[in-house]
């Protein structure tokens, strides 16, 4: 496996510096001109996938982003004698610069739907391009380069061009690479396939979109940079126009934008074509063509054509097993005495309050959690047992009130910083990020959440968790091909796998058989045993009498009652509100 | 500071182009609101049909009106055969978008086979007819444009509050499955749905064929503005793409009176960036 990749790293080398040094063998022009735009097709594409394909957020802004480079270099270069070479990193950073302004904005929003933001992107284009038009910055008339000396990489002007278009394209895949290894990489798809629990693991999801779109638009706006001494002449209209927002979009698709070889292979498919046909009607027709083929890939590849040769390698190398995993027996753990009234306080609820528009879901709740504690939550339907999990999660907003983990008050803090003070949750109806594998989700956990040094550590880690959940066997399954029960010992296997000191459990044994919910009590305790504080809320009342220390019981809002399960059971109070008034005597 | 008629001039004549937004507006607005497919084609479907009234025009002298009664169907024929390819395909509502924009340049580049890149125009001798109120003038072609998107948004509300096929067409937009438990038969729907927008293109394109110059490159000039009419006036809503389109018609041609016009399309899209900001209720 390693030589392997060792042999594709060197080959992959070999053809780079193949193709760097190729304008030296002294080909006609036009050679270079056409692998330029091959390059640069790759580039631009490459680089809107980067936060628009790896992310999630389809950008029709990406021409903003180019045009805003072409124009700074044409304008340092031509009009302020700016050495061209110096002005290609400004153009990127000016671009980088607008996405930076657009995205501290845009990303601020709540529930952003993925084609407003499309559409946001595609307005901004229409303004810049307005306000360089009316401005010197074009001034209606466009811009020459044409007395722009090109520096002499080789002989002539096109292979200049052509290696500054190469080095350029070598960046960005070498970028797109690390980008897709990396913390950022994951933490991205992970934004992809469900934002809220993402922040929720701990990946700081603001801060992420904006390191994407600010390389997005970075790279594009160097590549706009060099495009601009290749055409020489810029004008608002062709600079701004619908072809380059349309054609990085279709490459990205066509090729498999969540993947980062995807949009490269795109823009070679597409952009060879559309150089294929030039020239009068040939032009027309082979654009036709072009669009045909596009149409029937996305009807039949809708995930585009690098994905889709993966899932056919996959399948050749042999379907996974489908046969039931041995669910490995989890030794009994002795049960711990519950942490007397003297333990430390893990959490502190004070007065919390939460309203959405006139609904009181939360009307000012008081609770002390002690370190080591299993505390059992319940109440009816609507009492807002959720919300309060919710809430310290940092999922909503505090209405009223102040929550505290040990002495640091986290009633205020954005959901991934509370993750990374250790809370870790799981949902009633299991979320796991769709595109990641069973091993990567709990991973991801370990990265964010955890204290997990590297991608490889927490993989390791990872299949321990997956282990103890009794998943050892699924670990490289996507989430789909899990069932319910499956993915409720994934979302357990994520939530400990941040190694949380507090953990809350919503409704963990629903939909599970008896021996199933016999193992998850098990694998409670030991959880517990390791000395994590644990808060769950169950309907469940076997489970809640077995396991809790204390329970408190919500209605409307309130608590309502707070004490041992058996006592709690009995209360007169707790009876009403569960069974009605009549039984209450 | 330009004079009173001036700026009343630049408000009818801003008011009657909104007419023409919103027209365009709603096919597009019903598709993504009631269908969840965003159809880009919609503006080549359009341009298709402006140039088959005026061929028809120019080779046998069939008046417009008449044209476009031959369009209309032909368009809501067109509409579901797209809508079977989509439906057969369970194209999503990003794939609608990219497939849409395929259809777009295919028929883009028929019609540049066809009648060439060179402007068209459809010479009548209504063509420029007009009348006056005070000192404005009020082109007759505009205004008339403006009464029919006027009056086929308000027939498409209308539609869709009051009868059985609109009610069931909203259900299944809000949540297909119960609507379908419900009896609401989504496909037959849609099918009728898909057809309809495309007609309202046909008519959409008859109306652009009276008043604006064609060429292939014109496709495109209308998606920013159109797409942030449709936003504004919330997806899915035919009266609200109307008044959008009004009110963005007016916005325009008035900032046009007090600048230059090339700052026009700051307008809409700076409303409509406030807009998506902002994120009002009725959004």
């Amino acid at each position: 496996m390693r030589a392997q990749t060792g042999l594709a790293g060197a080959v992959a080398a070999a053809g780079a510096l193949g193709l760097a040094l190729l304008p030296m063998a002294g080909m006609p022009a036009f050679y270079d001109s056409f692998l330029y735009l091959v390059f640069f097709w790759i580039s631009l594409a490459t680089s809107w996938a980067i936060l628009s394909g790896f992310a999630g957020y389809f950008s029709f802004g990406h021409a903003a982003f180019f045009g805003a480079g072409m124009y700074t270099t044409a304008n340092l270069a031509a009009k302020h004698d700016v050495p061209l070479l110096a002005t290609i990193p400004l153009a990127g950073l000016v671009a980088a610069a607008l996405g930076v302004g657009i995205g501290a904005v845009v990303f601020r929003l709540k529930r952003l739907r993925g084609e407003l933001f499309a559409l946001l992107t595609l307005a901004v284009t229409f303004i810049v391009a307005t306000v360089i038009l009316n401005t010197p910055i074009d001034g209606g008339s466009g811009v020459f380069l044409s007395n722009v000396p090109v520096p002499k990489i080789v002989a002539s002007q096109s292979g200049s061009i052509y290696v500054l278009g190469f080095v350029l394209c070598a960046a960005t895949m070498v970028i797109a690479w690390w980008v897709a290894h990396s913390r950022l990489g994951m933490g991205l798809a992970a934004i992809h396939d469900d934002e809220d629990v993402a922040e929720t693991k701990g990946v700081p999801t603001f801060r992420y979109k904006l390191a994407a779109l600010a390389l997005s638009a970075g790279i594009a706006g160097a590549v706009g940079g060099v495009h601009a001494v290749y055409v020489g002449f810029l004008t608002v209209g062709d600079t701004f126009g619908i072809a380059v927002p349309l054609y990085v979009v279709l490459m990205s698709v066509l090729g498999g934008a969540r993947h980062w070889l995807g949009p490269a292979i795109g823009a070679i498919a597409i952009g060879t074509s559309l150089y294929a046909f030039t020239g009068g009607d040939m032009a027309m027709i082979g654009r036709a063509i072009v669009a045909f083929v596009l149409i029937v890939a996305i009807l039949v590849l809708p995930d585009g054509v690098v994905p889709a040769v993966q899932a056919w390698l996959k399948r050749r190398r042999g379907a996974i097993s489908t046969a039931p995993v041995v669910v490995a027996a989890v030794p009994p753990v002795p049960r711990m005495a519950a942490p007397d009234e003297n333990a430390p306080v893990a959490l502190t609820i004070r007065d919390v309050a939460k309203s959405f528009g006139g609904l009181q879901a939360l009307r000012g709740v008081t609770l002390d959690v002690r370190k080591g504690e299993i505390l059992g939550l319940v109440g009816p339907n609507g009492s807002g047992k959720t919300t309060l999990i919710n809430m310290i999660t940092g999922h909503f907003p505090l209405t009223s009130g102040t929550i505290a983990l040990g002495d640091a008050a986290i009633g205020a803090l954005p959901a991934h910083r509370i993750a990374r003070l250790g809370v870790a949750r799981t949902y009633q109806i299991p979320r796991p990020f769709a595109h990641l594998s069973a091993l990567d989700n709990v991973a991801l956990s370990a990265v964010f959440g955890g204290a997990a040094t590297s991608i490889a550590a927490a993989r390791a880690d990872a299949g321990c968790w997956l282990s103890f959940a009794g998943l050892g066997g699924k670990a490289a399954a996507l989430p789909a091909e899990l069932n319910l029960h499956e993915r409720k010992f994934l979302e357990f296997a994520r939530a400990l796998a941040a190694k949380p000191k507090l953990l809350l459990l919503d409704e963990v044994l629903s939909g599970l058989n008896p021996s199933e919910i016999d193992r998850a009590i098990e694998l409670i305790r030991g959880i517990r045993a390791e000395g994590t504080t644990i808060v769950f809320v169950e309907h469940l009342m076997r489970a809640v009498v077995e396991l809790s220390d204390r329970v408190a019981v919500l209605n409307e809002g309130t608590l309502l009652a707070l004490g041992a399960p058996r006592e709690i059971m009995r209360d007169p109070r707790v009876v009403s509100v569960y069974l009605g008034k009549d039984h209450a005597a | 500071m330009p004079s009173a008629v001036v700026i009343g001039q630049a408000l009818v004549s801003g008011l009657l182009a909104g007419g023409l937004y919103g027209l365009l507006a709603l096919g597009l607005s019903l598709s993504w609101g009631l269908l969840r497919l965003v159809n880009l084609g919609y503006f080549a479907i359009t341009f298709l049909g402006a140039y088959l009234v005026y061929q028809l025009h120019e080779s046998y002298g069939i008046a417009p009106w008449w044209a476009a009664m031959l369009v209309v169907p032909l368009f809501f024929c067109l509409g579901v055969a797209q809508h079977w390819v989509f439906l057969r395909f369970r194209v999503s509502e990003l794939a609608s978008l990219l497939v849409t924009f395929g259809l777009s340049v295919i028929v883009e580049s028929g019609i540049q086979l066809v009648w060439t890149a060179d402007y068209r125009r459809l010479e009548t001798h209504y063509a420029s007819a007009s009348f006056k109120i005070g000192p404005l003038y009020v082109p007759v072609l505009d205004l008339a444009a403006c009464l029919a998107a006027a009056a086929l948004a308000w027939a498409t509300w209308a539609w869709l509050r009051w009868t059985y096929v609109g009610k069931a067409l909203r259900a299944s937009a809000e949540d297909p499955d119960i609507a379908a438990a419900y009896g609401v038969d989504h496909k037959r729907l849609s099918y009728l749905l898909s057809g309809i927008c495309a007609g309202y293109a046909g008519v959409a394109g008859a109306f652009i064929a009276l008043i604006s110059t064609l060429a292939p490159s014109q496709i495109w000039a209308w998606l920013g503005v159109v797409f942030a009419v449709v936003i504004i006036g919330r997806v899915g809503n035919p009266v609200g793409a109307l008044v959008a389109g009004l009110l963005i018609g007016a916005s325009e041609s008035i900032a046009m009176a007090f600048l230059s016009p090339a700052w026009a399309p700051v307008v809409s899209f700076s409303a409509l960036i406030v807009l998506l900001l902002w994120q009002p209720d009725w959004l």
